[in-house]
């Protein structure tokens, strides 16, 4: 050994010290968290939300790094375009504002429109925004395989300044109402889960309960995580949510009577997915599952509850919660979350790890009592739909209607000052020819000056074939309003044949419109006494403004008949050479010289017959040509005008045309 | 006293046409003519200048998006107009009324024109001796009997009143043509400056107008007056005769350069004005460039497909993609193609050949509207008594009645009710098409019999030996002689016409 035992003592200690730097700054920062949260809806359904939250810290030389739970293809997009936050969703069917609520984190974070919606915020030079956001969107098509890349055409993008976030010139948003959403996308999706759909809460993906489901979003979120003062965070947070909205078998469903009000149907994950929780994944820092009771449901038990005197003191055991007067859970629940407000929601957590003596975890919620109630409602409720008839012109009109929030607002507020916010931002394609000059505000259908409700506008009109026509407004109403209706004109565009989709007459989708309430703030404030922080409470906890999606509208466009190509370029083409060849033929003629004209022309062509003929044969003898004395006069003169000065001068324009063609064709 | 009658009874037809468009102003939605097909094109709906004057107030462009295309100067004009509402009265009061007046001015100015024409015509038949025929010509006032019917078409009416700013490109294009008329070189080029500006097509307005200014207004063939010049100066001997000859040569035959330079002038003083006020109004969003690019631009490439009375529209909306731009460059080929052999043709009759264009460029356009066919059908009143033996007048006529019925209801079948498809609509305005063909066709045939039956009743009077002597050789060379303008465009007379290689060709590119 050459080293002294001196010298390797402090070596190894420092090879043990980076090992260690390495392993634990690799294991701080790189975190995978999966969380399921089950609601129950008014309306005999059961919302599941599921909620993976994977964190990398991103180092400068991260190209070459290896992640240990962290996707690389995430990583490596949002190296290579520069991606501050980015938001990709793929969803069917429609989320119900009216029955599934839309105030609360998850409507209006996860109810997102049909289709895939897109949206990135980029930290490059604005000039290279647009290039960035051609990129992405290819490499997310290929990623997920769908049609993202047909947002890649600028008539397919926007980019909003204010009315859906602020990000200054630097987002890019665009919509795809009418791509299908299937298992092909959720299994890339699923791909970038450390355990797949293997192990953990995603082992309860079970494809056809959830494509049976009335409306299910799975959503993909990025953010870069700012580099705080001290340098140290500086990550991406990739935050995987699928949600989805079951309808539970119900059992009973026969035996409640007609006339009363029926009995919830009891539902287990089991019977909603078919599948039972069988471990959690290994990977996972928290593995949870979560049941929220929302307020009006609370509510609606906390009366119940004192109809009936059952409930004795308010200790607030686990066991007191598992069995209350509405409905029984069979699990009891490790923690019980109540918000901070009074009359608050209820969120029941279930850490997997500590129910391993369980075989399979299957949370199951039985009903006792039908018991009757409503969500939480945004203020005010947003619907679209369109005015007119036939194909040349209508109206879009976006529908604003108060829902019992503003209400109390107005009942709190005894002053008539009372203004609510609304924003408004609504992406129109260029084949629909809006005219903001036509722009009406219907305030409790009377119209209105726009100018008292408008606070700030910014248009920016469709250009044929080139960007889509957006409108950001923002509105203030007056509280007490019991409805309201924008509307504004449009002509139907007409479309090349190239242009139409090939279910032509299935019409076109003109993407949701984003309602947006920036004064009020969806956020559940929960009395949390533990210190691990759960990123699915976190979220839920997040000040974030009520949104909500208006319905997507198909506009029938006409269309051209398609197989007339060949007709209409041969019957067009004719009418031309008709006025062509007509009117030519007016400008020429000339009544009493045609005859002469014709002898003239003749004679000429016997002449010129004949010397053709004479040049033959004197040719086939081989003796040089003899003019007889009767040609030659005649023969002289029409040699002379087929070898006139304007035929070579036309000669030479043909030319003179095919060289200059040639020259500039190359 | 029967003078003062006709007048009387011509300014009761102008007042009645005046409340009728009053009346229809006043109906409700104006009747909803405003958003027809047939009125308001891409470049002359009103809605859409509203959308640009609503955008620059917005201070955005108001060529951002492709809504606006017409001429800032209209916009500042009209643009206010679209704003103001008066209470109790229609939405568009302020702009209809101006369409009127519009309108009524183009009838004064036509009448005006028709007035000068006449007597010049009338002057120039007596010069040749054709006594009867003058008298003929001054019994029908061609230009009261014009005007009327350019106020009481029914094409004028419904364009006036949808709001359509196809009134004041017709405005202009009149003003042009009386300007010249009357010779007035700097009101004649405003005319010119402005209609071209405001619709582009009107640029090959002024071969007319330089012949008009240079020539005078339309006289009999200027054959007619070399012989019957050479005529007298052969049978009187009389030095007082000879020299009103050689005056009267001097007025029928000899191109005048100095109205013409200073309409030219004029011209460049107009444009570069106006090209000012437009780049003032521009400035902030992209300048003259992007101007050109939004009016000119957008007129030349059909960007935009929706239905019109012509036959573009679904041409360019079926047509191959590759094959696209080929198309564009042959059909406004087409226009050009036929300038030079009209013009050659029909050099002493300007305003005719004027008539002549202004039907081509609103048959061949690629956003026609009936404002542009009112404005002709005005025109082919001043030339009543020349094309009286015009050929097919009644079906020119019955099919232009038929065509304007039956093609809102195809378009109604089409867009609103959806039992009919785009065959229908693209049917009648093939109909349209080959009738404005046949009209500009058969009025040109009139007009060359006219000045056939002309040279007839002129060689009846001259001796024999004379009329001999004018051979086609010496026609050129007349021709020649006159136009000194046009020699490198006459070359081609001297061929025979190439008409049966042409239509062979164009059926070709038909096939490909």
């Amino acid at each position: 050994m050459g080293l002294p035992p001196k010298a390797t003592f402090p070596l190894s200690l420092l090879l043990l010290f980076f090992l260690f730097l390495v392993l634990s700054t690799s294991a701080q920062q790189e975190e995978f968290s999966e969380e399921l949260l089950l609601k129950p809806l008014p309306d005999r359904k059961v919302l599941a939300h599921f909620h993976f939250q994977n964190e990398a810290p991103l180092a400068a030389d991260s190209f070459a790094r290896h992640h240990h739970l962290f996707p690389k293809s995430i990583s490596q997009l949002v190296q290579k375009f520069h991606i501050k936050a980015m938001e990709l969703s793929f969803t069917q069917g429609r989320w119900n504002y009216e029955r599934w609520g839309g105030f609360d984190p998850i409507s209006s974070h996860n109810a997102k429109p049909p289709g895939v919606e897109l949206w990135a915020v980029f930290d490059v030079p604005l000039h290279l925004v647009d290039a960035s956001w051609r990129n992405l969107t290819h490499s997310l098509s290929g990623l997920f395989c769908t049609s993202i890349n047909f947002l890649e055409s600028s008539t397919a993008y926007s980019s909003p300044e204010w009315a859906f976030q602020s990000a200054l010139g630097s987002l890019r948003y665009g919509t795809l109402p009418r791509e299908a959403v299937c298992t092909e996308n959720l299994t890339p999706w699923l791909k970038l889960l450390p355990c797949r759909d293997k192990a953990g809460l995603s082992s309860l993906m079970d494809r056809p309960s959830i494509y049976r489901s009335f409306y299910h979003s799975q959503r993909l979120h990025l953010t870069m995580s700012s580099a705080a003062s001290d340098g140290s965070r500086s990550g991406i947070i990739l935050e995987q949510t699928l949600t989805v909205v079951l309808q539970p078998n119900d059992q009973n469903a026969g035996m409640s009577n007609v006339g009363e009000i029926k009995i919830q149907p009891s539902w287990s994950l089991s019977s909603i997915f078919g599948r039972k929780i069988s471990g959690r994944c290994v990977l996972a820092k928290l593995s949870n599952v979560y049941l929220h009771a929302d307020r009006g449901l609370v509510a609606q038990l906390e009366t119940s509850q004192k109809n009936t005197a059952h409930f004795a003191t308010n200790d607030t055991g686990p066991e007191d919660f598992r069995r209350n007067s509405g409905f029984e859970l069979s699990v009891a629940p490790k923690r019980v979350l109540k918000e901070l407000d009074k009359s608050s929601s209820v969120l029941y957590e279930y850490p997997i790890k500590e129910y391993k003596d369980i075989e399979q975890f299957d949370l199951g919620l039985m009903w006792e009592h039908p018991i009757v109630w409503s969500s939480p409602h945004a203020p005010f409720y947003a619907s679209r739909f369109l005015v007119g008839s036939g194909n040349e012109r209508g109206a879009i009109a976006i529908s604003l209607k108060s829902t019992e929030m503003t209400q109390q607002l107005v009942a709190n507020n005894i002053e008539d000052s009372c203004k609510l916010q609304v924003n408004v931002l609504q992406v129109v394609p260029w084949y629909v020819k809006v005219y903001y000059h036509t722009l009406q505000l219907l305030v409790d259908e009377r119209p209105q000056v726009l100018t008292d409700f408008i606070e700030r506008m910014r248009v920016s009109p469709s250009e044929d074939k080139v960007s889509p026509g957006m409108m950001e407004l923002v509105l203030q109403v007056p509280c007490a309003m019991k409805s309201a209706v924008l509307s504004i004109e449009f002509d139907k565009g007409f479309l090349h044949i190239d242009e139409y989709p090939p279910d032509a007459n299935q019409g076109f989708d003109i993407p949701s419109a984003i309602i947006s309430f920036p004064d009020f703030h969806a956020g559940l404030q929960f009395y949390d006494k533990s210190q691990s922080k759960s990123p699915l409470l976190s979220k839920l906890q997040e000040k974030s403004p009520v949104l909500s999606y208006t319905e997507v509208l198909l506009v029938p466009l006409t269309t051209p008949d398609f197989s007339m190509p060949y007709n209409v370029i041969t019957i067009t083409c004719t009418i031309f050479a008709l006025y062509f060849g007509s009117l030519l033929n007016v400008l020429r003629r000339r009544v009493g010289e045609e005859e002469r004209l014709l002898k003239n022309k003749d004679a000429k062509k016997g002449v010129f017959l004949r010397q053709v003929l004479t040049n033959l044969s004197a040719k086939l003898r081989g003796k040089p040509l003899e003019s007889t004395p009767s040609v030659s006069s005649s023969s002289s003169s029409s040699s002379s005008s087929f070898v006139s000065p304007k035929l070579i001068l036309r000669v030479l324009l043909v030319a003179g045309i095919a060289i200059a063609w040639q020259y500039y064709s190359q | 006293m029967a003078k003062k009658k006709k007048v009387s009874w011509f300014w009761t037809w102008v007042i009645g046409s005046v409340v009728l468009r009053l009346i229809l102003i006043y109906f409700p939605e104006n009747l909803n003519l405003s958003s027809r097909p047939e009125v308001s094109t891409p470049l002359t709906s009103l809605r859409r200048l509203a959308e640009g004057y609503w955008l620059k107030q917005l201070s955005v462009s108001p060529y951002a998006g492709s809504m606006y295309h017409g001429s800032p100067l209209l916009l500042t004009l009209l643009g206010p107009l679209t704003v103001k509402r008066i209470e109790g009265q229609p939405d568009h009061l302020l702009c209809s009324l101006v369409f009127v007046i519009a309108d009524v001015v183009s009838a004064m100015l036509i009448c005006a024109a028709g007035g000068k024409l006449q007597v010049a015509y009338s002057s120039s038949l007596q010069l040749l001796g054709l006594r009867d025929l003058s008298e003929n010509s001054e019994l029908l006032p061609s230009g009261d009997f014009a005007a009327l019917v350019y106020l009481w078409n029914p094409f004028t009416i419904v364009a006036c009143v949808g709001l359509s700013t196809s009134a004041v490109e017709n405005l202009m294009i009149v003003l042009s043509l009386y300007g010249a008329c009357s010779g007035l070189a700097p009101l004649a080029a405003f005319g010119w400056v402005m209609a071209t500006h405001l619709s582009l097509y009107p640029a090959i307005l002024i071969i007319p107008l330089i012949l008009l200014l240079g020539y005078g207004p339309d006289a009999p063939p200027r054959k007619l007056f070399w012989q019957r010049n050479s005529l007298e100066v052969g049978t009187s001997s009389d030095i007082c005769s000879e020299e009103k000859a050689k005056n009267q040569l001097k007025v029928a035959d000899v191109f005048s350069w100095r109205p013409v330079v200073s309409f030219l002038l004029w011209t460049l003083l107009w444009s570069s004005y106006i090209l000012v006020l437009c780049s003032i109004y521009v400035q902030q969003y992209g300048g003259l460039q992007e101007l050109f690019k939004r009016t000119y631009g957008f007129i030349l490439t059909i960007q935009d497909l929706s239905p019109n009375i012509g036959v573009l529209w679904y041409f360019f909306a079926e047509v191959f993609d590759f094959f696209r731009n080929f198309f564009l460059i042959v059909f406004h080929g087409n226009i050009l193609l036929m300038l030079a052999p009209l013009a050659l043709r029909l050099n002493h009759r300007p305003c005719f050949l004027a008539f002549v264009y202004i039907v081509i460029s609103s048959m061949l356009k690629s956003y026609p509207s009936v404002g542009d066919s009112a404005l002709y059908l005005g025109l082919l009143g001043l030339f009543a008594y020349e094309l009286k033996d015009m050929q097919f007048s009644f079906f020119l006529l019955s099919g232009y009645v038929g065509v304007s019925l039956l093609s809102p209801v195809m378009h109604n079948l089409w867009i609103w009710r959806g039992t009919g498809n785009a065959n229908f609509y693209f049917a009648t305005a093939i109909a349209y098409a080959c009738l404005q063909i046949i009209l500009v066709v058969e009025s040109v045939s009139a007009m060359l019999n006219h000045d056939r039956t002309l040279t007839k009743l002129c060689a009846a009077k001259a001796p024999p030996s004379m009329v001999a002597g004018i051979s086609s050789s010496d026609y050129q060379n007349i021709l020649l002689n006159a136009a000194p303008f046009f020699t490198p465009l006459l070359l081609p007379l001297h061929f025979p016409p190439p008409f049966p290689d042409l239509t062979i060709l164009s059926l070709n590119l038909s096939k490909t």
